[in-house]
């Protein structure tokens, strides 16, 4: 049986578009507004990648650093994550999740629980920062076994060799870091680049859902439109920390953030 | 399963093929991006370890630049003071760095240029690992980048102030409790963005791997020295010898400790003090005395100080040198395997320690070998008088002079 995520591919690919991901931080502003946020921004995304976020985030940059530090004051428990995923998952217009985050969190929670409980709340896939090929095998096994992906990670940095091995071991969804940056850099590499290493990519496997992340933005989304997926993170957390700021509502701003970044890709 | 130090292997090179000890510390958490640069960096260690003029250049500056070896010398007044063992000093803090930092720099630096970067970035708590770092790399002409946090930028001003002087570039991090750990962590992602061109330095036995190799290795000259020292003072190594070492991250205390790893703990005892924080404080930044959990924190994993979920969680010390949630996985090895014992002194403890020490004998250590002294003045007069007990004084009070001053009214160095 094809997964949820792969089903969400290929329904783009008919639309020959690429596949919007955004990403938001649970309990950032706080648990209900999270679910709000993602509610209303379901329409426009066609996965859903929520973060649990961690005290001591290495692969981030300030963007979302602010926004797992404010879910964090405001109460974070990873009891919370599985919450949200299930009453969003209830939701007329639910995309498949994909939780991200830090592998201390989920070594803690216990792998087997943690993977039973995103079963339950109806969480298609799991990206961790910070538990790179090979150490993920068998953790990866373990997603395998519940028909959740585990999301491999590639970056600027990796060999071809290690390549092949890494999407030998993947599932539906690889993730292509553009540049080396932590998550919200600026896009230092020209997107002609970044498309040439996506496309040396894909020719190891055409079949892997290849998505690219980091550094995406209203201005840079254009650009990239060719490939399976296009994450957007940073610009989100963000537009939910400036519209704090404002005194705005942060659901109807990102609504209209995500609409846009939409409307670029069609 | 029971864990075993292995005899004639130094204990950095006891881990497994996925870099781990015992099979459940250390490894390498780290993100995708790092898997490569952290691969050509323990391939060029692992050639240079067996390069001899690599060997030889390192202990030419060991020799002519730190100045080895440092002094190993009786605290005879306090000896005489507290009754029972005789108390020693190894006055690692006289090279010019004044802390045992040096060596890792050196290490590094060397490193660096072999690797053909010229740019070093590193972390830094009390500003020791930043100030030898940028006056080593000054020495060989690298530029340098130190992150530090906001708070440690207030309270250890002298460094800051030395960093600045070698022409170091201090970049403070402002997020979380803006000490140590966030540094360490700011440090780690300006690696990520910047991994082709810079070389990182990790101030402690602390992060990948690889890191905990480097400075372990680094550090080690300390017993390299102290080993041949006590033969020279002694005949022989005493029948009851104890080496008591302050612990933050680790660096010093493994450094003091590696050339004895063989010897029965019954004849040399390893006391590890970790910062026990403020008497009248919940918060500490002991892990091993206080039994946390194993987390996973900066690459590796290791006890440390968090909450039920995982997030990491605050420490409080009186030493920015200590003020580290987590702790070397060389660490939780030696104290799973029991070959050596980890305890805790207090702020004030630590405070005693040092007016009594700096006022009774020719030294000034700075307030993280004091939590080592507090343990020697606490445990010495219970001991027979030929027990040897040997304090790594591992870093010069200068830096700490403010804090002194405002805690015990004065300074005087």
């Amino acid at each position: 049986m094809k997964s949820e995520i792969q089903l969400a591919f290929e329904k783009c690919r008919k639309e020959n578009r690429p596949a919007l991901i955004s990403y938001t931080v649970s309990s950032d502003p706080n648990i209900k507004k999270s679910l709000k946020i993602l509610k209303s921004i379901s329409p426009h995304v066609d996965l859903a990648e929520i973060g649990f976020p961690f005290s001591t985030p290495i692969g981030d940059g300030a963007d979302i650093q602010t926004s797992s530090f404010r879910a964090i004051k405001n109460g974070f428990k990873m009891r919370d994550i599985f919450r949200l995923a299930k009453k969003y998952k209830n939701t007329k217009s639910s995309k498949p999740i994909i939780l991200m985050g830090y592998y201390n969190m989920i070594f803690n929670y216990g792998e087997n629980k943690f993977l039973k409980d995103c079963k339950k709340s109806g969480v298609s896939g799991i990206i961790c920062v910070d538990l790179p090929w090979p150490e993920n095998k068998d953790f990866a096994k373990k997603c395998k076994k519940k028909s959740i992906n585990f999301i491999q990670l590639l970056a600027p940095t990796t060999t071809k060799d290690r390549m092949k091995k890494i999407i030998k071991d993947s599932h539906d969804m690889v993730y292509y870091i553009s540049m080396l940056s932590t998550t919200g850099g600026k896009l230092k590499v020209s997107p002609r680049r970044i498309l040439e290493n996506y496309k040396k990519i894909k020719r190891i496997n055409y079949k892997k859902n290849l998505v690219i992340g980091f550094g995406i933005t209203e201005k840079t989304i254009k650009s990239l439109k060719s490939a399976d997926g296009l994450v957007v993170g940073s610009l989100l957390c963000k537009t939910i920390t400036n519209s704090l700021k404002m005194r705005q509502n942060p659901v109807t701003k990102l609504d209209k953030v995500v609409y846009n970044l939409r409307n670029k890709i069609l | 399963m029971s864990l075993k130090i292995k005899k004639g292997i130094p204990l950095i090179d006891q881990h497994d093929k996925n870099g781990m000890w015992g099979g459940k510390f250390g490894g390498n958490f780290v993100p995708e991006t790092l898997k490569k640069p952290i691969e050509d960096l323990e391939k060029l260690f692992s050639k240079l370890r067996k390069d001899k003029s690599f060997i030889r250049e390192r202990d030419y500056y060991f020799e002519n630049y730190v100045g080895t070896p440092t002094p190993l010398i009786p605290l005879n007044q306090i000896t005489d003071h507290l009754g029972g063992a005789q108390i020693w000093a190894k006055v690692v803090s006289e090279n010019p760095g004044t802390a045992h930092k040096i060596y890792n720099a050196i290490v590094h630096c060397l490193i660096a240029k072999r690797a053909g970067k010229k740019f070093v970035c590193g972390d830094t708590g009390a500003g020791m690992a930043g100030k030898t770092l940028a006056m080593v790399a000054k020495k060989f002409g690298l530029k340098c980048k130190i992150f530090m946090g906001v708070k440690d930028i207030k309270r250890q001003k002298p460094n800051v102030d030395a960093m600045k002087k070698f022409g170091a570039e201090v970049v403070p991090v402002t997020s979380g409790s803006q000490t140590l750990i966030d540094a360490v962590s700011e440090c780690m992602r300006y690696w990520v963005a910047n991994c082709l061109t810079s070389h990182l330095v990790v101030g402690s036995t602390v992060g990948p791997n690889i890191f905990v190799k480097i400075c372990g290795y680094s550090t080690s000259q300390i017993s390299r020295e102290l080993i041949v020292q006590i033969k020279d003072e002694f005949g022989k190594i005493p029948r009851r010898l104890k080496l008591l070492n302050v612990c933050g991250g680790g660096s010093s205390s493994y450094g003091f400790w590696s050339s004895f790893m063989d010897y029965d703990k019954r004849q040399v005892e390893f006391v590890g003090i970790e910062a026990g924080g403020p008497k009248k404080s919940k918060l500490h930044a002991a892990p091993l005395t206080n039994n946390s959990k194993i987390g996973i924190l900066h690459g590796a994993a290791q006890y440390v100080i968090q909450d039920k979920d995982g997030q990491i969680g605050l420490t409080d010390s009186i030493s920015a040198g200590l003020d580290y949630s987590g702790i070397s996985p060389l660490h939780c090895f030696l104290k799973d395997t029991k070959r050596a014992r980890y305890t805790s002194a207090t702020d004030e403890e630590a405070l005693s320690a040092y007016k009594l020490v700096s006022s009774m004998e020719n030294i000034s250590p700075s307030l993280e070998p004091a939590h080592a002294f507090a343990e020697a003045i606490k445990i010495a007069p219970k001991l027979s008088k030929d027990t040897v007990i040997i304090v790594n004084s591992c870093g010069d009070s200068f830096k700490d002079r403010d804090i002194i001053k405002k805690r015990l009214g004065s300074y005087v160095r």
